[in-house]
Parts: C-alpha cells; structure tokens; sequence
C-alpha cells in the first residue's frame, strides 16, 4: 500500500471553504453524501433507522433513503456483521453499525475470521468493501461492560483496517476514503466526541486511512495519541507549553495501518516519547510504538517511552472513581514531566 | 422436477468422482501430500448432485469445511481443486485456503467456511445483496447438523425470516457433530422443528435419494425465488461413512453401524435405479467408474506438478487495495 509521504499535502484536497461541524455532523454528512453518490450504499444496524440512530448520527436517513436502505436489524451482532460480510462479497457496499464497540465482542468471529480474512483465505477471489461502523469510550457511568476502548485488539488482525478519527475534519474525509475503498473497515468514533466542533472543507475530500497527522508541532517531546486522546494531548500541551515545554502531537488516526514513519520523524526531532492510549495497558498502543521506537529509534533516544493509559481495572460505575482511572491532561503533564 | 436420462448418468458420473476425489485426497492425506484438517463427504454425494440439478448454474452456493462435494458439484475443476489440497498457486484459492476454503466467485461458489455456522450468516448477506439488487437468485446454504446449536444459527435465520430473503437453508444431518450425537447435543430430535422459530416451511428428507431431493429441492428453490415467499429449510438425513476428519478414532459409533449404513450408499442405490429403470447396465456404469478414475489421477498429476507460491507473495491479498 503506498501512501503519501508529505503529511501536510494530504491534510485536505480542498482548497477552498471549509464550515464548522459536529463530528457527528461529518460522519453523517459523510454518509450522507456517499449514499447520494453510490446506490450500492446501504447501512444496517440497530435503531438506525425509525429511532435516527442511538447517537443520531442517521436521524432523518430512514424517511429520505427508506427502509430499503436503512435497514433496522434485530439486536444480532453476529448476522449485523456476517450478513454485511455476505452482501460485501456479492456486490454492494454494506455499512454495518454496531451500536457500541462493546457489543463488537459479541461480532469478534465475524469481524476476525470473515471479514478480515475472506480476501485473502480464496486467493482474492472476493473482496470485502465494509464498513462496520461503531463508537468507543469509557468516561460516561455505564459500568465495566459498556466502557471499553478495545480498538486496538481489532488492529492486532491483518486483513482490516481500524479507522480512530479525532476530530470532524478526519472522521469525515476517513469516512468517505473507507467508503470508496475496498478493503474492510473498522471504524470506530468516540461517543464522547459528537458534540466537537471544527472545520470540515465544503468540498469533496478524502483522508487517508493509514497516515498520522501533526495535530501540534513542538520541539521538546511528541505525544502520540488516537480518538479522544488526541483532545487529553492537546490540552496537556497547552499546559506544558506554560512551563517552558514544547509538545509535538501526533495523532495516529488509524492503528492499522500504523503510521510508524510519522512517529519516528516525530521522534528523531524530539528524542522523547509519551503515548496516550484509552485502553488499559498491557499488550496496548503504547506497548507497540514503545517497541516500534526501541526497533527503529534506538539512537534518537534520550529517555524511556512512556505510556499513560487506562488503571488496570475494569471501569466503575461511580462517576470520580471512574475518572480517576481513565487518562487525563494532569497525567499526561506528569508523564512527560518525568523524561524531561 | 425430473431428471433426463442424460442428467442421471451425469449425476452417477458425479456422485462417483466426488467418491473418488476423497478415496483420493485420503491417500494423498496418508502419504503427507495434503496437510491441516481434511473433512470427506464419502456417504454424503447425493445432496451435492442434488443441488446441481436443483438450482440455476447462477445460484449462490455457500458451505462450511466438508466442501469437497458441493464445490465438484458446482463445477469447479477436479485439478483445481486438488492443487488446492495440495497448497498449489493453480488451486482455487491459490493455496491460501486449503481443503476447508474452496471457492470460485465465477461459479458463485462462495466458499466453505471453517468456523461452524460462521458461514450462516454469509448467506444472509449474499441473498440479501441479491434481493437488493434486485437479482432473482437464489442462495444455497448448507450445513452440518451441529452449526444448528451454534448462536450463528438462531441469528442468521431470523434475519432473514424477518427480511423473506431467499434463502434454501439445507441442514446435511449425518447423525454426527463431530462425535457428539445429534440427540445428544440438540434438545430435538427432529432438527425442522427449528425453523418454526423463524417462520419458515421446513421438511426432513431422504440425504440418500437423489431424484427425491431433486425434486424436493428443485421446488423449494423456485418457491424462493419469488420475493414475497422468505425462505426454506431441509433437513436431510444421511450418514458420513469416514470420520469426522481424518484422524478420527470413531469410539462414538460401532462398525456395526457403519456397516448398516452402508447399505443405504446413495451411489449405490442411484446405481441400482439406473439399471432398474434401463437407464443404463452395469457394463456402462463401469465404465463411467473407469472414466473417472481416469480424471481423478488427471487432477491429481495436474496438482502434483503444479507450483508451489513464491515465498515473497506470502503477502498478496491481505488487501484489496
């Protein structure tokens, strides 16, 4: 796969207007747009349709494109995702939401073993143009079952992409890229991102899946984060900016593929390293760019990687405890302030 | 639905090189020639020739890993098939897939599939993309007996109860799941009674009659074809005269079983009718045994001397683009 190695000459192809819009907005937008585009676009899934959706991100898609195309499944998670695999493989463009990647458990042979591996187990016979859409994140109350951030477990598997957009402008350009491709997707939205606001081009524009974006530059550190983390980087670098401390902040985008070249280009200015994952730690994002840097970065290094993520607990209900496990600006400032 | 005197001896010719294919592939199995799991359809051949004569050569065919039969029976090339089991770049899937994974999108045989009842929903999607579409297939999903105790199989049928897509749901019962006896792991017997959960017309056949499923099937699928009608379960009762997979040691079933169940071999018994009704003699059913033993070794040397992947490809086809 070859992929553009400029950074900034991918960030949009659009040149001209750009409007301010929800990240739900420009997923539904995206969509939208794509459904308008190609008729092959159908989407399926829980409460899509008459309801508008859990998180509404497909209100008013059930009275324009019709039952038909919006397609109301039972709660079957294993046939949302098999049923999608099936169509994909015999000439439409499926969109399978699953109403929250927790229930993305329930679909994990569905996901690993048909919809990542079927291109490859027949020679390429098939391909498998999906989008299983889903939305991630703990920080909300809902207890251990409902909290997970498990993006990283799908990314494990050649065969599918996962897609981790963090803001509007990349949700929907990412979007609109998995829709026109043919590999599947796994592209996974924060539930606590929808309401963000940013710029999104008026144009048409596509963002790669499988390129990191500079959301800060800096000089002293680079933070790599995806999803929501991104927000955490960003604010944390504010802080540490009033302390003197310059942060670059990469955000991955997607975890497969991972942009390894952005991080090291990254690393090999700042020599230091503090990846901030939403998930728990072990086996996890920053185990992987830890390694990935010890790999190809050994020289650059002036400090050990460092990992700020979620306690090694499941989440609980109570709203302080809760936040007291998941990843926050202050324990970001604190991570890099212990390589510096 | 009948057969033409020409369709039955083509069925024989069929039903045999299925037989022979696997007496084959377990030899070849025996001697290290083909490696991973390997699942024969001995026993099981007159489901295969029924669907053939049942269903439009555009009809979806979908299955799980015992595929050997239906994937012959679809069209696919013996030699193909066997560089296939032999890990060969001419087999079907390139030898990525393996005995468990035999396909030809062409041939809209899309596949066996090796996570039982994983392939359930498949079929879902593939009728569900016709019927999207607007095309009148119909899609073909078998199954084995045990897939009907899986979650898979509860989700997968309603969806497409719900949405009347058209689907011939074929339960191939051969009395075993794995070694764990139908009556012992489903809680009935009479594995019909599931479809009343999903609203569809359901009806147990004889897996050995091939003109009966001819045409029991034959009807069922052009019933399905009309998209207001949902779809249809069989479920046909065989037996598979070898173990589950190579390598089985059988202590859930006495030779004496076996052997009971041999009478009833559906080639057998297609043989005796063929005479019977003057459709052809011994003498000309023997030759058809010599042709075929003749196209087995064919596709054999052809897998035999095809070449194996270049070790730098092992990366082709992780993904589309």
């Amino acid at each position: 796969m070859s992929m553009p190695t400029n950074v900034l000459d991918t960030v949009a192809h659009a040149t001209g207007q750009t409007e301010t819009k929800t990240y739900r907005e420009a997923i539904s937008d995206a969509l939208w747009e794509e459904m308008e585009r190609d008729e092959s676009i159908f989407i399926m899934g829980e409460e899509i349709g008459v309801w508008g959706g859990t998180y509404a991100v497909t209100r008013g898609f059930y009275d324009h494109f019709g039952p038909e195309r919006i397609r109301d499944t039972p709660i079957s998670e294993m046939a949302i995702v098999g049923a999608a695999v099936g169509a994909a493989m015999n000439g439409t463009r499926p969109v399978a939401e699953l109403m929250t990647i927790n229930f993305a458990f329930l679909a994990l042979d569905a996901i690993i073993n048909h919809a990542a591996k079927a291109h490859y187990m027949f020679g390429g016979q098939f391909t498998v143009p999906v989008v299983i859409r889903t939305t991630t994140g703990g920080g909300r109350q809902l207890g251990a079952t409902h909290s997970h951030s498990p993006e990283h477990i799908f990314a494990h598997f050649p065969g599918i992409q996962v897609a981790v957009p963090a803001s509007p402008f990349d949700a929907k350009g990412m979007l609109k890229t998995a829709l026109r491709r043919n590999n599947p997707v796994l592209f996974v939205e924060h539930s606590t991102l929808y309401q963000r606001r940013g710029p999104v081009p008026v144009d048409d524009y596509e963002v790669p899946i499988g390129l990191a974006d500079i959301k800060r530059e800096g000089t002293d550190v680079t933070i790599v984060s995806y999803s929501k983390m991104v927000e955490i980087s960003l604010k944390a670098a504010e802080q540490l900016e009033a302390e003197g401390i310059s942060s670059e902040v990469v955000d991955l985008r997607s975890l497969r593929p991972l942009d390894k070249d952005t991080v090291l280009e990254s690393f090999k200015k700042t020599n230091r390293c503090v990846v901030v994952e939403e998930a728990h730690q072990l086996y996890g994002v920053g185990s992987e760019i830890s390694a990935v840097i010890m790999e190809e970065a050994f020289d650059w290094m002036d400090a050990p990687v460092q990992r700020v993520s979620t306690a090694d607990a499941p989440l609980p209900y109570s709203a302080e405890l809760e936040q007291s496990a998941l990843a926050n600006p202050s324990k970001v400032v604190a991570a890099v302030k212990a390589i510096i | 639905m009948s057969l033409t005197p020409e369709q039955r001896l083509e069925a024989y010719h069929l039903m045999r090189t299925i037989r022979r294919f696997e007496e084959r592939c377990a030899e070849l199995y025996s001697a290290g020639d083909i490696g991973g799991f390997l699942h024969l359809y001995i026993g099981q051949e007159a489901l295969a020739a029924a669907v053939k004569y049942a269903t439009r050569p555009d009809d979806n065919v979908i299955t799980a890993y015992r595929d050997h039969g239906i994937a012959l029976a679809k069209g696919l090339e013996a030699g193909r098939l066997m560089a296939e089991m032999l890990g060969r770049t001419t087999g079907v899937s390139k030898g990525r897939g393996g005995s468990m994974h035999l396909a030809d999108v062409e041939k809209r045989m899309w596949g066996g599939w090796a996570i039982v009842g994983g392939h359930l929903p498949l079929a879902t999607g593939l009728a569900l993309a016709d019927d999207y579409n607007g095309d009148d297939r119909v899609t073909i999903c078998l199954m084995g007996d045990g897939s009907t105790n899986i979650g898979y199989f509860h989700e997968a049928l309603n969806m497409a109860g719900v949405w009347k897509l058209p689907v011939v749901w074929i339960i191939e019962n051969n009395e075993y799941g794995m070694g764990t006896s139908v009556k012992r792991a489903s809680a009935v017997e009479e594995l019909t009674e599931k479809a009343r959960a999903y609203n569809m017309p359901a009806k147990r056949i004889d897996g050995n009659d091939l003109q009966g499923m001819v045409q029991e099937i034959g009807e069922a699928v052009e019933h399905v074809r009309d998209p207001e009608n949902g779809p249809v379960l069989f479920e046909a009762v065989t037996y598979r005269f070898r173990g589950h997979s190579m390598g089985d040691p059988e202590r859930y079933r006495t030779k004496e079983e076996i052997t009971e169940a041999q009478r009833r071999d559906p080639i057998f018994l297609w043989a005796e009718k063929l005479i019977e009704d003057g459709v052809a003699t011994q003498e000309a059913l023997d030759h058809i045994g010599t042709q075929v033993e003749e196209e087995v070794a064919a596709a054999v040397k052809f897998a035999k001397e095809s070449p194996l992947p270049e070790l730098e490809d092992l990366y082709d086809h992780v993904y589309a683009d």
